[in-house]
């Protein structure tokens, strides 16, 4: 009995643990190689003009990373040609999540005619260096002689069902600051999402 | 025959119905907080779900089982959903009929997750499904941002009480 609950709270702590990892504003943020859906790899590094990344953990399946789509394909076509490109990651475990797999990405891209990267994580390990812990989680790192520095963690925006006219774009405001060579004032949100899908063997 | 089964198929399920008038709430955060604050119960196990949820969906007989299990206990399992207010009629109550859910059911009635996923804990990233155990007079307030199996959930309990 006492074994049991013994690994009942590591097991837990261990969850602990994993949630309260993972990049803090501030924080620089490593480079990352990653498949995209047309086979070839992509790291931040590839972008040579880039001033920053819009890094987006996003999936096929979460009917939250559904109804924010459109709006992230909005983001790379606004933001890309001021320097902050979309880079999204599928952190979800295709055993787990079957339609999370390489081949429903790459259907996916084709489908919504992607126009920024759709990388698989498939270790998870840049999903946890990140500390992502939901679909969609979005993080928007600045380029500066140190390294790619995390600005701002969080929400695309705060109106989910896309149905208030004066909805706060939390992730655009911040990318907006940024180029004014400002700090965003908002940095940290948070927003329902799904939970990452994690390999089951890690717990 | 066929027509014979159909029919008490159909008079089972709509007994079922009678017998429990499921009802789906409105609950503000602060309205959540009262009720641990002054309700009759010790453990309050709080499931935050959504119709759309498929993993929430998965893990909902669960809950259904340990309320079930502990009803002579000072135990409340509280199903509380987080779609949007506009489904309430067109998903919640629909769903909430269909599964036959004996638990108490809320919609969440919160205008800003950016404010109540706070409120509720400042441990909780906002991803679902996600279950608050709170008993006040062990000073428990804890969030587990996961799907629960019922032997899970009934260890979690029964550490809690």
């Amino acid at each position: 009995m006492k074994t049991v609950f013994t690994l009942f709270f590591l097991a837990f702590s261990f969850l602990a643990r994993a949630q309260s990892s993972g990049y803090e504003i501030g924080a620089v943020a490593e480079d990352f190689t990653l498949k995209n859906v047309d086979s070839k790899m992509v790291s931040m590094s590839d972008f040579k003009e880039a001033k920053g990344y819009i890094v987006v953990f996003t999936c096929n399946t979460c009917p939250y990373s559904k109804a924010y789509e459109d709006r992230i394909i909005e983001l790379n076509t606004k933001y890309a040609a001021k320097g902050y490109p979309v880079l999204a990651i599928n952190p979800n475990d295709p055993v787990i999540q079957p339609g999370d797999s390489f081949d429903s990405m790459k259907e996916k891209a084709k489908s919504k005619k992607y126009s920024f990267p759709y990388l698989e994580d498939p270790g998870q390990e840049v999903t946890r260096k990140f500390g992502a812990m939901r679909t969609p989680h979005l993080f928007v790192l600045q380029k500066t002689p140190k390294g790619n520095v995390v600005q701002y963690i969080g929400a695309i925006d705060d109106d989910t069902e896309n149905t208030e006219p004066n909805k706060t774009n939390y992730a655009q405001n911040a990318v907006d600051a940024l180029i004014a060579g400002k700090k965003p004032s908002l940095k940290l949100t948070k927003a329902v999402g799904c939970t990452i899908k994690w390999k089951k063997t890690e717990g | 025959m066929m027509k014979i089964l159909v029919l008490i198929c159909f008079s089972m399920f709509f007994l079922a119905g009678l017998s429990h008038a499921q009802k789906v709430n409105l609950l503000t955060v602060d309205q959540l907080e009262s009720r641990f604050a002054n309700g009759n119960d010790t453990v309050y196990i709080v499931n935050f779900w959504a119709t759309w949820c498929a993993p929430c969906v998965a893990e909902m007989p669960n809950f259904e089982k340990l309320q079930s299990t502990y009803q002579d206990q000072p135990l409340k399992v509280l199903m509380v959903s987080v779609d949007f207010k506009s489904k309430l009629e067109s998903a919640v109550k629909p769903f909430v009929k269909k599964k036959n859910l004996q638990n108490e059911i809320f919609l969440l009635n919160e205008k800003s997750q950016q404010v109540y996923i706070d409120k509720i804990s400042k441990d909780w990233s906002g991803a679902l499904p996600t279950t608050l155990i709170v008993n006040r007079t062990k000073n428990i307030r804890k969030i587990y941002e996961q799907e629960f199996t019922y032997s899970e959930l009934e260890k979690v309990y029964q550490s809690s009480k």
